[in-house]
């Protein structure tokens, strides 16, 4: 298995997500973009395991 | 034209072969007169193999391509008898810079530790390279190079190959046993016998301007991601020989070659990246696009592919020419002992398996840097400049950003050559079996000596001292080997001070005088490597024992059965 967690792991949810949508504040959707991608990056480093990060990447792509 | 370089013309020579009533046959036929074709012939000449190499053209290359040579092919030419002057006559560096818009994002040591004899780049224009390259196969008398000789038709059999030539002349035909096909990207001989390349092309098109000019910047590689010069595009600086700088500027798919290869269109970018007050004037302008693509086989029977004829890449990374010499270097001793009548044919099989998958490696590599540099969609663009961005203050982006992975040999872990590893031997470091062997600073008697220096060309044992003396029967097992019908020569390292260690006969003595052998190699005493004649790691032990040595060579060999040995004609 990849090892990526699906159930619930984060210890304030609605912390974390009012912190998500606040990072895009006030940004234009370009500039959006940009911070996502680095978000992106940023916590694909902090895992580090590319097993857990395809699997993340299928489950993110599955229906698009 | 180049301002700072003439052109040479070489003279056509009418060979007796042109008058003889039947084609005449020889053991080799290059075809090819190019860094690859002539490395191949370098290296036959040094088996004892004649070979007649055919170029269409009476010169070197026209304008400059490749300008990076790599420590590999620099340790390669060394064994050719030419690393010295490519070093000489170019500029070696080690560090590369990497920009985005106006920053210095970070910079890389490709070469960061002391005791090589090579950095890790040499950078010369194609033709001063060519030059240097034709000067030394003409040395090795045993070379035949025909110029203006273009090969117009190729026919394979069982038992040779013939191929019709056209000169100033009038045609001639021609036979031989084995033909090296180093004709190119476009390889006329590869479409002559209805062979593909296949792959990849890239849309993108590139400008390069080799420029006169004086200036202070060191001997780096620098990489420009959307610079204030030359917006949304990428530019690379390489300094050459003379004064030469080489600029090349990506131009997007839409530009139109013709258009912005004028002065008019030139010279005003070069300005906008060097300022207004420096003087400088052009050397040589093209615009090109590039693929990335192979050939599914590059053996043929008796017809052999080496280089871009065989595999084509991106020039981000070097892996151009670089791994074209890196085929010669791998291939010529095993035709050489397919020639000798001392191994099967099949040997020549593992050149196929062995530079398909270091083709592959190369075209992964260089896919991925052209991937970056070119982003396809606006999101590919995203990622790559939030990936720059990351990188001005994250150590972990820099890791990410792929401005060209630069040419490093293939380490050839998967081949069928190799022995394994005892399970018992625990060996640490990078020189596992199909490694290229590192080199490290030596001293033989008051001289100073390059490991690599004393390797190649034939199988090498390389000894670790394992005590203050041999005994027999080691020292006996040892000097055997050199005697065998594949010899094996002896090199014995001992650790610095104890140079004066009685070698037992015909086995050569180096001191290890900064310790860099015993730390690349793990080299605890008694430990041994067998290196084949390119240099490559095939089997260790951490003791010596003749009876294994063979095998690993009958192993590297394809010789590990007598059925297999098929003494070729």
């Amino acid at each position: 298995m990849s090892g990526l967690i699906t159930e619930p792991n984060l210890g304030a949810p609605d912390d974390f997500y009012e912190a998500l949508i606040a990072m895009h504040q006030g940004l234009d959707e370009a500039r959006s973009a940009k911070v996502n991608a680095k978000l992106i990056l940023l916590l694909a480093n902090h895992v580090g395991d590319l097993g857990v990060l395809r699997e993340a990447m299928r489950l993110a792509r599955e229906g698009a | 034209m180049p301002e700072t370089y003439t052109q040479p013309r070489f003279a056509y020579v009418r060979s007796p072969d042109q008058s003889a009533a039947t084609p005449v046959r020889h053991s080799v036929i290059v075809v090819g007169a190019g860094p690859v074709g002539l490395a191949a012939a370098m290296d036959l000449a040094l088996h004892g193999i004649p070979a007649v190499v055919l170029d269409d053209d009476d010169t070197v290359s026209v304008g400059s391509r490749a300008i990076c040579y790599a420590k590999r092919t620099l340790e390669i030419l060394d064994r050719l008898g030419c690393g010295q002057p490519v070093c000489d006559r170019g500029v070696s560096w080690n560090v590369g810079k990497v920009f985005f818009q106006d920053r210095l994002v970070y910079s890389f040591n490709l070469l960061p530790e002391e005791g090589h004899r090579r950095p890790a780049f040499v950078n010369l224009q194609q033709y001063h390279f060519e030059d240097i390259l034709v000067a030394r196969a003409r040395e090795l008398a045993v070379i035949d190079l025909r110029w203006r000789s273009k090969v117009v038709d190729v026919k394979r059999h069982a038992d040779r190959v013939e191929l019709q030539i056209h000169t100033p002349d009038g045609g001639y035909a021609l036979a031989c046993d084995w033909l090296i096909v180093a004709d190119g990207a476009r390889s006329p001989v590869r479409h002559a016998l209805g062979l593909e390349s296949k792959g990849q092309v890239f849309r993108d098109h590139f400008l390069i301007a080799d420029v006169i000019m004086k200036a202070e910047f060191p001997a780096e590689r620098w990489f420009w991601f959307d610079p204030p010069f030359h917006r949304n595009q990428s530019t690379l600086l390489h300094r050459q020989a003379d004064n030469v700088w080489r600029i090349d500027f990506q131009l997007g798919r839409d530009a139109d070659p013709e258009e912005e290869k004028k002065p008019e269109r030139v010279i005003p970018r070069i300005r906008a990246m060097l300022g207004d007050d420096r003087p400088f004037e052009l050397e040589w302008v093209s615009v090109y696009t590039f693929q990335c693509r192979r050939m599914e086989r590059f053996r043929h029977g008796r017809v052999i592919f080496a280089g871009d004829a065989a595999h084509q890449v991106s020039p981000f990374g070097a892996r151009g020419a670089n791994s074209g010499i890196q085929d010669t270097d791998n291939l010529v001793w095993k035709l050489a002992l397919v020639l000798a009548g001392r191994a099967p044919e099949q040997l020549l099989d593992t050149y196929d398996a062995e530079r398909v998958r270091a083709a592959d490696e190369n075209l992964l590599n260089s896919t991925r840097s052209t991937d970056f540099i070119t982003p396809k969609t606006p999101m590919d663009r995203v990622f790559r400049d939030a990936t720059l961005e990351l990188a001005h203050t994250h150590p972990f982006a820099r890791r990410l950003v792929n401005s060209g992975r630069l040419s490093v040999p293939a380490t050839l872990r998967t081949s069928a050559l190799n022995t394994a590893d005892a399970p018992t031997a625990r060996f640490t470091g990078p020189m596992i079996p199909g490694a290229p062997a590192a080199d490290a600073p030596l001293r033989s008697g008051e001289k100073d000596a390059w490991l690599l220096d004393g390797l190649g060309g034939g199988f090498d044992l390389l000894l670790f001292a394992p005590g203050d003396n041999f005994v027999a029967p080691d020292a006996a097992d040892l000097a055997a080997l050199g005697r065998d019908s594949i010899p094996v020569r002896v090199t014995i390292v001992v650790p610095h001070g104890r140079g004066a260690l009685r070698a037992p006969a015909g086995c050569r003595v180096f001191e290890d005088v900064a310790g860099f052998a015993e730390k690349r190699y793990d080299g605890r005493p008694g430990s041994v490597y067998l290196l084949r004649p390119d240099q490559h790691v095939c089997a260790r032990w951490r003791r010596f024992d003749a009876a294994a040595v063979r095998r690993a060579v009958r192993r590297a060999t394809c010789t590990d059965s007598a059925d297999d040995v098929r003494v070729a004609a």
